[in-house]
């Protein structure tokens, strides 16, 4: 009687254990998986944050000091590194500058001297001087004293007819068939000079001057001063055979 | 099972997001990474002894992590911290080797 009332009020018990068992031993699992997936995150998130820091932040003092120490001494030797490359670059600087204006100044001296020359052609300011002599009465030295007049007036470049004016310029020939480094000339001789207009019409019209030689010869000078002439004629390069630039 | 899967899930989920440590966790999360996987070792042990236990695997786990990160608090505190971090690291290791060795004796029997 006992046994057999029991007997379902013993199972009912089991159940409910059984029940309470189960629902604890959820809980439990799901707890374990809980924690184990906050392990497992903070694995991931201690690897990345690791692979990420500085390896600077897990070192202790003295080494910190240390590495301190040799950064700054490395820093020293790369400022002075970096002193004496500025140093250099202001020298090279400094250099170049001073080749560049040796090059300007020889380069201004070549044109002067292509002027003078008469290796290319000049413009400037001057004079025009035009020589009549329809009867062929001039020497040729005449026409030279022209140019030596119109040089020692500071003429700077001078064309005789057709013919650049240069140290080497010869007047020959004869009264009527007078000649300048062998081209033929005819009157009348036209001559530009490039200078100071003004000086050079003095300098020609001067009184017992070129001007009055050649009129008390027969012949005519006449000059105009112009603020533009252009010499066009042109001379070779005269090449040295025995004279060399001694340095 | 579920607690290999959490794992996997755990990592996956931390790879993905990628959250930066808080500077004031920095110092504790190795300790109590390698806390925690203590008590995992010794749970597999348990399992493969027959003897695990829920209860006392929630238990440990959660205390050796707390315990971990209170010796490196305190070793903070009291200018050792880095030795201190080093010592539980060292305790930690030989256990894990410990149950390492026990669990490789039940699975391959060597």
């Amino acid at each position: 009687m006992s046994v057999t009332d029991d007997e379902p009020r013993r199972g009912r018990f089991r159940a409910q254990f059984r029940v309470r068992l189960r629902g604890r031993h959820h809980r439990a699992a799901a707890l374990i998986g809980v924690l184990t997936a906050v392990l497992g995150f903070a694995i991931a998130v201690q690897v990345h944050a690791h692979s990420q820091s500085d390896t600077l932040s897990t070192l202790r003092e003295d080494d910190l000091i240390g590495i301190l120490d040799n950064q700054s001494a490395r820093a020293d030797r790369l400022r002075q590194q970096v002193a004496s490359l500025q140093q250099t670059l202001d020298q090279l600087e400094g250099s170049g500058n001073r080749a560049e204006a040796a090059q300007q100044q020889a380069q201004q001296e070549l044109s002067a001297l292509e002027v003078l020359l008469g290796t290319v052609a000049a413009t400037g300011p001057g004079v025009v001087v035009t020589i009549a002599d329809p009867d062929g009465k001039l020497q040729p030295e005449d026409l030279l004293d022209v140019v030596e007049e119109l040089r020692g007036a500071g003429a700077e470049a001078i064309q005789f007819g057709p013919d650049r004016v240069s140290t080497a310029t010869a007047f020959t020939g004869a009264p009527g068939a007078i000649q300048v480094d062998g081209l033929a000339l005819s009157s009348p001789y036209v001559v530009l000079a490039i200078g100071e207009p003004k000086t050079l019409d003095t300098a020609l019209n001067i009184p017992g001057g070129v001007a009055g030689v050649i009129r008390t010869e027969g012949a005519e000078l006449t000059v105009s001063e112009r603020t533009s002439v252009t010499t066009t004629a042109l001379r070779g390069l005269p090449a040295t055979k025995y004279a060399k630039p001694a340095r | 099972m579920i607690a290999a899967l959490a794992l996997a899930a755990g990592i996956v989920l931390g790879f993905v997001l990628r959250p930066t440590v808080p500077t004031w966790l920095e110092p504790y999360l190795p300790i109590a990474v390698v806390a925690a996987l203590d008590a995992v070792f010794g749970g597999v042990r348990a399992r493969l002894d027959g003897i695990f236990d829920s209860k006392v695997f929630v238990v440990s786990f959660i205390s050796n992590v707390l315990v971990a990160a209170l010796i490196v608090f305190l070793g903070d505190k009291l200018g050792v911290g880095s030795q201190l971090s080093t010592a539980v690291v060292v305790v930690l290791g030989i256990r894990i080797f410990g149950n390492a060795a026990a669990i490789r004796r039940h699975l391959f029997r060597a």
